[in-house]
């Protein structure tokens, strides 16, 4: 019972510059169990030294290489076999390794999931599941955004609706998602700034995003092993000036191409790790990150009354 | 069951309010209401101009008599609008019934924002230089740096100062009355304090601000002239002007900007950019004085800003008492007056406060921003629009404003670069900033040589707010010490440095015949 449900625990990715992390489990088609709790704490690594500037490729000797460690805490817990509430809280640390810009750090954004497995099915040995999450992430610090690349999140309270559809055959698995997040207007430090034109207030207004996502690869209950590929894009928002800093409202685009494992640990009765990296392969307004993860997480399950297993 | 249902329709709900609650982003400059001047100022064409030889060096044709069919024909140009009036039109009639001098000065302060960026390097390390003869072709000319920017907004400021002027002085001289009182179907659409419409005076600070940009701002020309035409359409669609009386106005502005085009071309901010061997001259300079030479922090190094603004002729002083008035020297290298002011920085810059990064950021005014001098204008045009001045004062005020900023910055460039001194993150690499560390020395600051000055001349214009802008100009100086570009000493004698511009300033409002 603990074991089928490992793959529903997976990790936190980071998307410097452009994305707040979010906790990948809330893309994949696996649900917790009733009663189960999955809780995992995960150390992961960004980084990246070349980024767009608008489509202009370039790196930047003022900053170096740019680096992000997140320290992430996720939990997942199986309401009913069928839905599962998440809440995932990450610590950031930022840097850049040449010129004088100061790192940032602190609390990121508290996001809270609701994960639905709405329809399943089974057809001549396919495994079929349709799965819907909606969610709400909001900042936990009062951490400035208007520092980027260095800031360690976009300080905007997101709703994300995903749809997922997953097929499994014979422990070989496919899985899709979608998803669309909309982002609330972020308040900044400064009364007035630029982006195509002069904007006299100290609120900015964020352009939504979308994200695409396949996965692909081996789960057989204790252990995972896949692949992925995902699109994530603004839906408006303008290319960084040649020369000039990000900023939060930026058109960002980026495609990534990773991958995810995860083993139990044998004789723990619940214990495992997780480990994932990613690449960034096209981009527009963000940097060329490189990430890697490793965690640890655990399964508990409560019985009737509450109580760990 | 239900408890799951609950919890999706709560998520649902928030979601959906995260969804609502964007976009209704009110802009300041959106906000403000039609300028209905509490005193019409019509005694301004006596006020003293600042290079005009008198309010009647430029002149203007008498107008046609409000009897003749082609000023009929004037007055039925307007009627046809007011009777189809769209949506968009009564936008812009809104937008411009705010004040010229206010509008122009977004619009100064939108360019100065979109050409602040520093040209990007060249592939063998060095920069290239923004050619004004060229200005789309990157480099984009300007690079509009605090100096350029605070040389530019003077200008403009006082070239629309003077214009207004003169355009009082042949209002009351040549008494042609608005169109309302010739014939009292045309409707005013927006408050008209003026008793004379012509020449009209928003159509000489269009002129004037048009012209002073086409030097400043080349490469914006057709949307310079876009805002022109928008202005002249909202001042006649509203009843305010008849063509006519626009289109004196902004001859007369343009006449006027000449004068002070011919003052700006030789005013050596052309040659303020040095040559390599200006550059390293400063160098020589002060290591033969036993200390340490500013060094660019960035990567490849870049030539230091404008090393020769200093020389520049600005409106308030001559260069001799630029030289007179610079700043004593900062604490020498050597001196435990610096260790310490170096050991203060990087206190600051090992303990992260989210209130001090706020006040960094809220005055950091650094590349891609309108700059320091803008931000005062900024704080300035707020004010201004709740005291309800009329155009006239709104040329005058923002006409000492900018004189004194520009002023500051000649001074401040004079003091940087006879120190030439090395910022504290040069001193002690130690030192990790909350901002950009400008690039060019630190001694005197900027911002507080500009802060100084802004706050001194605003709270001679608005005695009621002086306390609060000192209060910002304390606080813009103190941000560079928190941002950790700055040393103590550069904050505090800046400050110094600029309530000396500011009060120069004060003189000259002081004997311009609008107190």
């Amino acid at each position: 019972m603990l074991l089928k449900n490992l793959n529903a625990c997976i990790a936190f990715s980071l998307f410097l510059f452009a994305l707040p992390s979010s906790a990948q489990t809330d893309m994949d088609g696996i649900m917790m169990a009733k009663r189960n709790l999955c809780s995992e704490l995960t150390y992961s690594h960004a980084s990246w030294t070349h980024y767009w500037e608008g489509t202009f490729y370039r790196d930047n000797a003022n900053i170096g290489k740019v680096s992000a460690q997140t320290i992430g805490f996720m939990s997942n817990y199986g309401v009913t076999d069928k839905f599962n509430v998440l809440v995932t809280v990450p610590y950031i640390s930022t840097k850049a390794s040449a010129g004088t810009l100061h790192g940032l750090k602190g609390l990121q954004d508290f996001a809270l999931m609701g994960k639905y497995k709405f329809w399943n099915a089974e057809k001549n040995g396919f495994y079929m599941g349709a799965v819907g999450v909606l969610g709400i992430t909001t900042p936990l610090s009062n951490y400035t955004p208007d520092l980027l690349p260095l800031s360690i999140g976009m300080h905007s309270t997101n709703g994300v609706g995903r749809l997922i559809l997953d097929v499994e055959k014979k422990n070989f698995f496919t899985t899709l998602s979608y998803a669309y997040t909309t982002c609330s207007n972020v308040k900044i430090d400064r009364e007035s700034y630029y982006t195509t034109e002069m904007h006299n207030t100290n609120i900015v207004n964020m352009p939504n995003n979308s994200r695409m996502q396949i996965r692909a690869g081996y789960r057989k209950n204790e252990l995972l092993v896949e692949l992925f590929a995902d699109r994530m894009n603004t839906i408006g928002g303008f290319d960084i000036r040649k020369n000039d800093m990000p900023f939060i409202s930026n058109n960002m685009d980026m495609s990534r191409v990773g991958a995810n494992v995860k083993i139990p640990i044998p004789k723990t009765n619940g214990f495992g790790v997780v480990a994932n990296t990613a690449y960034t392969v096209a981009g527009r307004n963000v940097g060329r990150t490189f990430q890697y993860m490793a965690g640890l997480f655990y399964i508990a399950e409560f019985s009737q009354k509450g109580a760990a297993k | 069951m239900n408890k799951k249902i609950l919890f999706l329709s709560a998520i649902i709900v928030a979601a959906w309010g995260i969804h609502s609650c964007r976009r209704d982003i009110k802009d300041r400059s959106l906000t403000y209401p039609a300028l209905n001047p509490l005193k019409a100022d019509t005694n301004a064409g006596n006020w003293k101009p600042i290079l005009l030889s008198s309010a009647s060096e430029f002149p203007v044709d008498a107008p046609l008599a409000v009897t003749s069919n082609d000023y009929k024909s004037e007055l039925l140009e307007i009627k046809s609008w007011q009777a189809n009036i769209t949506d968009e039109q009564q936008d812009n009639i809104d937008y411009w019934s705010a004040g010229s001098v206010l509008r122009w000065n977004e619009i100064m302060r939108e360019l100065v924002a979109k050409y602040n960026l520093p040209p990007y390097q060249n592939a063998d390390g060095t920069y290239p230089l923004p050619n004004a003869a060229n200005p789309l072709a990157y480099p984009f000319f300007p690079f509009a740096n605090p100096p350029y920017a605070a040389r530019a907004y003077a200008y403009v400021s006082a070239a629309q100062y003077d214009a207004v002027v003169a355009a009082y002085h042949y209002k009351s001289k040549l008494k042609r009355p608005t169109p309302h009182q010739v014939d009292n179907s045309v409707k005013e659409l927006i408050p008209v304090t003026a008793a004379y419409a012509y020449p009209s005076e928003d159509a000489v600070i269009a002129g004037a601000a048009a012209e002073m940009m086409k030097l400043l701002f080349p490469g914006d020309q057709s949307y310079i002239q876009q805002k022109v035409t928008a202005a002249k359409n909202a001042r006649i669609a509203s009843g305010a002007n008849v063509r006519s009386d626009w289109d004196a106005g902004e001859k007369l502005g343009k006449m006027v900007a000449q004068k002070f085009l011919t003052r700006a071309r030789n005013d050596k901010a052309g040659k303020a950019v040095g040559t390599p061997a200006d550059w390293a001259k400063l160098a020589t300079d002060v290591e033969a004085k036993g200390e340490v030479a500013w060094k660019s922090l960035e990567s490849p190094a870049r030539p230091p800003m404008l090393p020769l603004f200093g020389n520049v002729r600005g409106f308030l002083m001559d260069s001799s008492e630029v030289v007179m008035g610079r700043p004593l020297p900062p604490p020498l290298t050597n001196s435990e007056q610096f260790k310490k002011e170096t050991k203060e920085v990087l206190e600051f810059s090992k303990k992260y406060d989210r209130e001090k990064l706020r006040i960094v950021h809220f005055w950091a005014d650094g590349a891609g921003t309108y700059t320091p001098p803008g931000h005062w204008n900024a704080i300035a045009c707020e004010d201004f629009v709740k005291e309800r001045f009329s155009e006239a004062r709104w040329a005058r005020n923002l006409a000492l404003l900018n004189m004194a900023l520009f002023d500051a910055a000649i001074c401040c460039w004079d003091a940087k670069y006879y120190y030439f001194n090395q910022r504290p993150s040069q001193a002690d690499p130690n030192i990790k900033t909350w901002t950009g560390v400008p690039n060019f020395p630190a001694y005197v600051s900027g911002h507080s040589t500009f802060s100084g000055a802004a706050a001194t001349i605003l709270g001679h214009i608005l005695p009621s707010r002086s306390a609060a802008y000192d209060g910002m100009a304390q606080e813009a100086s103190m941000s560079r010490l928190y941002g950790c570009i700055h040393y103590r000493s550069d904050c505090d004698a800046g400050l110094k440095l600029g309530k000396g511009v500011g009060n120069k300033a004060i003189t000259v409002a002081q004997t311009d015949g609008a107190e």
